[in-house]
């Protein structure tokens, strides 16, 4: 008797042993609704925490149920985990109804065939695609396709600097150049200081900062029809460039070759970094206790002359955009809740929350975008800013091409040559992990 | 399973004995009675049967599917229409000429060498504490419940303040060899180069150690003392108290233990995943982490897939290997 009782024990643990792995496994939540009343909304982290983005995302989704009495169900998901959870929901089938994506992984996921494509149909419900910047809808996925998904906040990248350090080092204006920016680094870093920080191990500021460089020595890291360009001279000038801040001129601290969880935002607001280059840094500054008098903001460096197109490009098309999972049950509610968050009341709100731009052209002419923070970074993402490649293999690029940059900054942290030979050697190992077409 | 349906047998002998005294209208009874006494185990096993299945087998043979097709983006949202790449990923996968398999060789023969240190020192550590906290002395109930701290803390809080501890510029751990000791020139770097590897292995058998310990503990406390005091009689002393009767009576614990130890660490995803993120630095790149890497960061999932199915057939091979070996030494020991 013992022995079956043993069995019986057994058998029950084992299932409830299994139940329990089950329910641990990562298995995606949420899923489409089957009442027209709920929506589920994966937000991407915008904020200074998951915990801000709720006091400020919740009220403005209060307000859409008012409205439309269609209740909201948010999720904040951290960056760290948004592309996996939203594979994971493609392959299941159970995703949220509407979510947000980061634009440069437009592409990429309109070729998984997940989200909705916005027709002109589509875009009439939003009201219509003129009312969104060029440049936004740029990174919206690849030319020719009708798109993946409508811009909601836009950023670019500028150089903030450190007024009180530029000031003790003796630099009158903020560099618009590089050589003018190592010069002003090498004068911060004799005062003790670091002169520019960098995320050297956060794989996606390595692409946004390589791309650029690539578009001002004259390489795209794609060809035209879509494949992989990794190893083009201007491709490897610019990695090398980039990385030779670290490597040759110093003005980077060797510890930053370890940084992914933008410890260089806290450098600079302790004031031990005396510039950035960063997309909407307002926000984390004044967190981490900066005053906004103590940071000044100008347009990112160029090689020579002004910002502009082409090789005069200082910043990639930044931003997040909104998309609608392609199955979800309700289609209809999803599409007022895209219109509501792009209306020009919540546009103006919602950007204003986060230091970020409005990509709707009627909501930019608020006051609040006219300030020389916000104006900087308005008028860059208008004149000089490029959306990164609109190929399906970006999200792989920025993986092995950012993995590539990491580990030079590496070999640079730990003293060891950057070359123009080791750098056209990463690369390459790079270009050849990407899956063959 | 067997055992307990056996011993239902054996058991409703002599019950069967007593019942054929009994009136023949009673006997179909007895027989469903019978017929339920042996099912029912069968019975209760069967959800988690159909649990493991859903869990386990499904998945595992899903990959395998997925490891002959062409998985990539264009196909995630319907991966039963990917086209068949017949060997091609495994092709891919162990062609040691290219940047693919050459990254996959690299990253094996880093995880077998981190597998055997990590094992290695896990079972060493484990081994001389539980050997030390045999005895009774004041304070031991304290020092067992410390050990095992690394052991109960959470995975993810554990890795993470280790991250915290490693980094370059505010860490514990250059704050003690650079500032206090003063080791070397520069402070290490220990999250990103070639360092990488020993922060990860000490973060493993800090995190494995107490496992070993407390199988090794519970080993200990089958083997009778009166063995330890005859051969303290006979005048042998701690050393070969531990060699000839602690080591030979912990044999089948350490067995298993070893084994188990062995597949956690090969396969361990949390520890560098925690502490480099998505992309390890080579030196630490463990094989979980790389084929991880190579599905969910590159979308080749078909790829990635055929790297998982390589990955399980050595783990098999390894594993049969070692059942053998060490199952016909305790066979040949029982002959003897």
């Amino acid at each position: 008797m013992r022995r079956f009782r043993a069995a019986v024990t057994g058998a029950v643990t084992l299932s409830l042993a299994f139940a329990a792995t089950a329910c641990g496994g990562g298995s995606a939540t949420g899923g489409g609704d089957d009442s027209p009343k709920t929506l589920t909304y994966w937000a991407s982290n915008q904020g200074a925490s998951i915990e801000v983005d709720k006091k400020v995302l919740q009220p403005e989704l209060d307000k859409f149920e008012k409205q439309t009495g269609i209740k909201v169900k948010l999720e904040v998901v951290p960056w760290s985990d948004l592309l996996n959870r939203i594979l994971t929901a493609t392959t299941s089938g159970q995703g949220p109804d509407v979510l947000n994506i980061g634009n440069t992984w437009s592409a990429s996921l309109q070729a998984s065939g997940a989200l909705l494509p916005w027709d002109e149909k589509n875009f009439d419900r939003i009201g219509g695609r003129d009312r969104f910047v060029e440049s936004a809808l740029g990174s919206t996925g690849a030319p020719g396709q009708d798109p993946a998904a409508v811009p909601l906040y836009s950023m670019a990248y500028a150089l903030y600097y450190n007024k009180k350090l530029f000031a003790e080092a003796g630099i009158a204006e903020p560099p618009a150049t590089w050589d003018e920016l190592v010069t002003a680094g090498k004068k911060l870093t004799a005062k003790g200081k670091n002169g520019i920080g960098v995320e050297g191990s956060n794989l996606s500021n390595n692409i946004h900062q390589v791309f650029v460089l690539g578009k001002q020595h004259g390489a795209d890291f794609f060809t035209p029809d879509g494949k992989p360009d990794f190893t083009s001279d201007g491709a490897v000038a610019a990695v090398k460039q980039y990385v030779d801040l670290m490597a040759k001129h110093k003005i980077v601290a060797p510890g930053n070759a370890e940084y992914a969880q933008n410890q260089s935002l806290s450098d600079f607001s302790k004031g031990k970094t005396g510039m950035l280059l960063w997309q909407t840094a307002s926000a984390t500054f004044k967190a981490q206790g900066m005053k906004d008098e103590d940071w000044g903001v100008a347009p990112a460096p160029v090689q020579s002359g002004e910002p502009g197109t082409g090789t005069a490009t200082n910043s990639m098309v930044a931003g997040i955009n909104m998309g609608v999972f392609k199955n979800t049950d309700n289609l209809d509610g999803a599409l007022k809740f895209v219109n509501f968050m792009t209306s020009d009341a919540e546009q103006k709100i919602l950007n204003k929350a986060y230091g970020s731009i409005p990509p709707v052209k009627t909501a930019q002419s608020d006051p609040a975008f006219g300030a020389p923070a916000v104006a900087v970074l308005r008028d860059t993402l208008a004149t000089s800013a490029t959306a990164l490649p609109q190929v399906p293999e970006e999200s792989q690029f920025e993986t092995v091409v950012g993995t590539a940059v990491k580990e030079l900054f590496a070999d640079a942290a730990a003293g060891r040559a950057v070359t123009e030979q080791s750098v056209r050697e990463k690369l390459e190992k790079a270009q050849q992990q990407m899956p063959k077409k | 399973m067997t055992i307990t349906v056996a011993s239902r047998h054996d058991k409703s002998g002599p019950g069967a004995q007593r019942q054929q005294d009994r009136p023949g209208a009673r006997r179909t009874t007895r027989r469903s009675g019978r017929l339920r006494h042996v099912s029912l185990p069968y019975l209760l096993l069967l959800p988690a049967l159909l649990l493991e299945l859903l869990v386990h087998l499904v998945p595992m043979l899903m990959g395998i599917v997925m490891s002959f097709r062409e998985l990539t983006q264009f196909y995630i949202s319907n991966w039963s229409e990917a086209p068949w790449a017949g060997l091609g990923n495994f092709r891919m996968a162990v062609d040691f000429d290219a940047p693919v398999g050459q990254a996959l060789l690299k990253s094996f023969l880093t995880t077998c060498l981190f597998t055997v240190c990590s094992v290695a020192l896990c079972w060493l550590i484990g081994t001389a504490a539980a050997v030390f906290l045999q005895e009774r002395f004041r304070g031991r109930g304290l020092l067992r419940t410390l050990f095992l701290v690394p052991y109960a803390l959470p995975v993810y809080a554990a890795v993470i303040t280790w991250v915290f501890m490693f980094q370059r510029d505010n860490g514990l751990v250059n704050h003690v060899l650079h500032d206090q000791l003063g080791i070397g020139g520069d402070p290490a770097f220990w999250l990103v180069g070639d360092n990488a590897f020993w922060a990860l292995l000490t973060v493993s058998v800090w995190k494995g150690w107490p496992f070993a310990f407390l199988t090794l503990m519970a080993g200990l406390q089958n083997i009778p003392r009166d063995m330890y005091e005859a051969a303290a009689l006979d005048g042998a002393g701690v050393w070969k108290q531990i060699r000839h009767i602690t080591l030979p009576s912990l044999r089948p614990v350490n067995q298993v233990l070893v084994l188990v130890l062995f597949l956690w660490t090969f396969n361990d995803f949390n520890t560098p995943f925690v502490l480099f993120g998505k992309a390890a630095p080579e030196s630490a790149d463990l094989i979980s982490l790389h084929i991880y890497q190579s599905s969910f960061q590159t979308w080749n999932f078909g790829t990635g897939s055929a790297m998982s199915v390589l990955l399980l057939l050595f783990l098999l091979v390894v594993t049969g290997v070692y059942l053998l070996v060490t199952s016909r030494g305790r066979k040949a020991k029982a002959r003897a």
